[in-house]
């Protein structure tokens, strides 16, 4: 029980992680309908600007972070502006293509720059851990997992209670409507890709102290694994990528715990098939269908 | 005589919203049906529901195959297409980047009896059905006076004989009863004529049941034998084209109460 | 054989293949095509193979499938596992018939569920399923692990894959142009049309499927036995981008396209070999710009005909 309730932790802090990342393509699917592959590689960015930062530069924690977000969030309205503006009305696989494109790009100049070896992080958190009753909690697990819902409740709060939050949802449902009530879409989409991509900016400072190490192809198969997180809590739904990105967290660490490590990334993409031909909506999702 | 198709207390809910809310319609073989009805009545999803599109949520779709009933209601929509119901569309639908001659090809798929093997393997079964395939696509369009644009993109073809194309295609698949979504829709008066002629031609050649959605009213009164009106969902009239022009439901239907 | 396969096209095809085959045989021998020029040579014909079969399924039936890298391992390594116990030619089509059975039961089993997604969902779904299968092979004993396979008997010479690259072009096209293949085109062109003119949807979606999993386990039987060498990294997503990046290169739904493209990216492939950063940039900004200015690809849907050639020439006359 006690190792149960352990793996629950560990489950949780990492599964924050995912969802941190997990906000940034809900976010961008439910207003441009576009997977943004090259999301995964913003925050493997991330990890890097406060890897350089804090080496460099002798940043603390909260600084680089700051650096992180600022970074990440100016390259994802970049993207957005320079590579996905041309393609809003092509097909949604052109796009799709297009941010496989942006994925490559962003991870191999990364490694031209940077190199391809992995890169140790440095300790910006205190590792110092505690027990409580039967479980080991470690101040970093503390930290991340605190982050994350500070984050996310900022999130809500902007999607909610701001005028540019009403806007987003608006061009959500409707971009031309939208358009005819006054609102500047394309602002609102940046903004949306800004939001996004600065939380995929913390979601890489954390995974750079949650696994201690980081490299320029870092970003692929956590990345997929936080889309998965999207799909499974119902892609558009910021509470649903809350969810998801917990859920596959805790499947993963259960699955390394009690089966086979070999099976850990095996387990996320049977559970995104599972979702997709049981409920391809997702917990939280609405149904959509196609006018004829 | 039984009816070809049949239908009983047909409803669709999507949501809180019932779209078309326990329609009964009876549809003699070799009939020219109308159905009108304001914007948002629930045509078109009537259609959807009889070609397989949506699922009925309650309700009987009963088509008279010889003698035989059978169930259409939640079948899939090529499974109704094999029993020779064919459609043309509202928002026209056509194959684009293919031919026109492709696009019949294609609605004649169900007659076709060479398979995936035969067909990589170019044994003669495959000669031979294309060469019947040709010559009945052919014909096809000579009826409906596109055979000289048989070897255009769909897409590069004038408004009206995309439409028109529709019209073939559906033809392609032999059917018995023909719906027509709307096939004068954006056409001037001349190309109406045109179409006119082309309904009467091929219910005559092929022995069709024709139902048709059309906001044309001259076109309606003019061709079709009966008329159903639909409103809200709910069927308001049924008669000749006389009695539905002096029906006073109908005519609060488009013209809105009286205060 | 039905007569009507002996008309002036189909030999103008036999004629050039073989000339291609006999042109290369001779460059091989007086070594002007040497080992290294060689090496780059059978890539290109594996990667026809690859091109052809996704832009069957991508292009011809519009299914944005990520998975083919998966296919082309099932077929690797049953290709492998045969020849090592059986190191001769037999062995080679046992393997290669093994690798046809296996992936046309894991396609069927994939698309089953997964073909009913539209569009970028399908794409995801192929891509999980293509890793589950790496992953599987990753952790089986017949298939050595991680590790690999290592020793595999170089049976993989030029006349069959010429021979290999004849059967994928000739599957696919004769598959295109036929009641089949419409359908595959239909659905791509308007599923619910299509679906509404009697064309069972899901049934023509698998057979695209198969038939395209099918000519990937074959790629993947020529590479093992080419290379001497597999592992399941060799299988991971980035291999399916590989052959994406040339069927969209080329232009989706059109295969001489995918061949044109595949000779010129592993021309590209040898020319950038100790640049492998920089390639992996150039084709990430290609796929970007090509999208942006030119998503038909570079030939769009046209397709090189010796039947169109020979009715220009007449009506030039």
């Amino acid at each position: 029980m006690s190792q149960f309730l352990q793996q629950v932790i560990n489950g949780l802090s990492l599964g924050s992680i995912y969802a941190l990342i997990a906000l940034g393509y809900t976010m961008v699917y439910g207003i441009i309908k576009l997977i943004n592959f090259a999301h995964g590689d913003i925050y493997m960015l991330g990890a890097y600007v406060a890897f350089i930062t804090t080496t460099y530069f002798g940043f603390s924690f909260f600084p680089a972070m700051i650096a992180s977000m600022v970074v990440c969030g100016i390259l994802g309205v970049l993207i957005e502006r320079i590579a996905y503006k041309p393609l809003r009305h092509a097909t949604r696989i052109a796009a799709l293509i297009t941010a496989i494109g942006v994925s490559y790009v962003l991870e191999y100049t990364t490694q031209y720059v940077m190199g391809s070896e992995v890169k140790t992080y440095p300790t910006l958190l205190s590792n110092v851990s505690f027990s409580l009753g039967p479980v080991t909690i470690s101040m970093q697990q503390v930290y991340i997992f605190t982050i994350t819902i500070v984050l996310m409740i900022a999130l809500q709060l902007i999607i909610k209670k701001t005028k540019m939050g009403r806007a987003m949802r608006a061009v959500s449902v409707d971009e031309d409507a939208a358009k005819l009530m006054g609102i500047n879409v394309d602002t609102t989409i940046s903004f949306t890709f800004l939001l996004g991509s600065s939380l995929a900016g913390v979601a890489g400072i954390l995974v750079g102290i949650y696994y201690n190490s980081i490299d320029p192809l870092m970003g692929m198969v956590p990345g997929l694994k936080a889309f998965i997180a999207a799909v499974f809590g119902g892609i558009g739904s910021v509470p649903g990528a809350m969810i998801g990105g917990l859920f596959i967290g805790i499947a993963e660490t259960m699955v390394v715990a009690y089966g086979s490590s070999l099976y850990r990334d095996a387990i996320v993409y049977l559970i995104l098939i599972l979702i997709l031909i049981i409920k391809p909506d997702g917990l939280l999702g609405k149904n959509q269908r196609e006018k004829v | 005589m039984e009816p070809i198709l049949q239908i009983k207390n047909l409803t669709k809910n999507f949501g809180g919203l019932c779209a078309v809310s326990n329609v009964s319609m009876q549809i003699n073989q070799g009939e020219l049906i109308g159905l009108i009805g304001p914007n948002g009545a629930g045509k078109t999803t009537l259609f959807n529901l009889l070609t397989g599109v949506y699922e009925p949520s309650s309700g009987l779709i009963e088509f008279n195959e010889d003698g035989k009933k059978i169930q259409l209601g939640g079948l899939k929509p090529y499974k109704i297409t094999a029993y020779g119901i064919a459609r043309t569309f509202q928002n026209i639908r056509l194959f684009k980047t293919m031919t026109v001659l492709e696009n019949v090809k294609v609605a004649m798929h169900k007659n076709i009896r060479y398979g995936t093997l035969a067909a990589i393997l170019r044994l003669p079964s495959y000669y031979s059905e294309e060469k019947w395939v040709e010559e009945k696509a052919c014909e096809l369009l000579k009826e409906v006076g596109l055979y000289g644009k048989r070897n255009e993109q769909a897409t590069n073809l004038p408004y009206g004989e995309q439409r028109r194309l529709e019209i073939a295609r559906a033809l392609a698949i032999q059917p018995k009863i023909l719906f027509l979504d709307e096939p004068a829709a954006g056409m001037n008066p001349q190309e109406t004529a045109e179409l006119t002629n082309l309904i009467y031609r091929i219910r005559d050649k092929y022995n069709l049941t024709i139902i048709l959605i059309e906001h044309d009213m001259s076109l309606v009164m003019k061709i079709c034998e009966r008329i159903y009106v639909l409103d809200y969902g709910k069927l308001i009239a049924n008669g000749n084209p006389e009695e539905i022009r002096n029906n006073e439901f109908v005519i609060k239907a488009y013209l809105g109460e009286e205060i | 054989m039905p007569k009507q396969l002996l008309n002036k096209e189909n030999i103008a095809w036999l004629a050039s293949a073989i000339v291609i085959f006999l042109v290369c045989s001779v460059l091989m021998n007086a070594g002007i095509i040497n080992s290294y020029y060689q090496i780059t040579l059978y890539n290109i014909c594996i990667n026809i193979i690859l091109a052809v079969s996704l832009n069957l399924v991508i292009g011809i039936c519009g299914q944005f499938s990520l998975g083919h890298a998966g296919f082309m391992c099932i077929g690797a390594y049953s290709a492998g596992i045969v020849t090592k116990m059986m190191p001769n030619l037999g062995g080679l089509f046992l393997g290669l018939l093994v690798g046809f059975v296996i992936s046309a039961i894991v396609a069927l089993i994939v698309s089953i569920p997964t073909l009913r997604l539209k569009g970028d969902y399908l794409a995801i779904a192929t891509l999980g399923f293509a890793e589950i299968i790496r992953i599987i092979v990753q952790n089986m004993k017949i298939t050595n692990g991680a590790a690999g396979l290592s020793g595999i008997p170089r049976l993989t010479t030029w006349p069959l894959l010429i021979i290999g690259v004849v059967i994928a072009l000739v599957v696919v096209c004769n598959f295109t142009r036929s009641a089949p293949g419409r359908a595959c085109l239909s659905i791509r062109e308007d599923e619910i049309a299509s679906e509404a003119m009697g064309i069972n949807t899901t049934r023509y979606k698998v057979i695209a499927f198969v038939i395209g999993a099918i000519l990937a386990s074959m790629a993947g039987a020529l590479f093992a036995c080419n290379f001497y060498v597999i592992n399941p990294t060799q299988f991971t997503f980035n291999r399916s981008i590989d052959i994406l990046v040339m069927v969209v290169f080329g232009g989706m739904g059109s295969m001489t396209s995918s061949v044109i493209a595949a000779a010129a990216i592993g021309i590209l492939n040898m020319i950038l070999q100790n640049f492998s950063d920089i390639r992996m940039i150039i084709y990430g900004l290609a796929l970007v710009i090509i999208m942006i200015f030119k998503p038909s690809g570079l030939l769009g849907t046209k397709e090189f005909s010796f039947k169109k050639l020979f009715q220009k020439r007449k009506g030039n006359r």
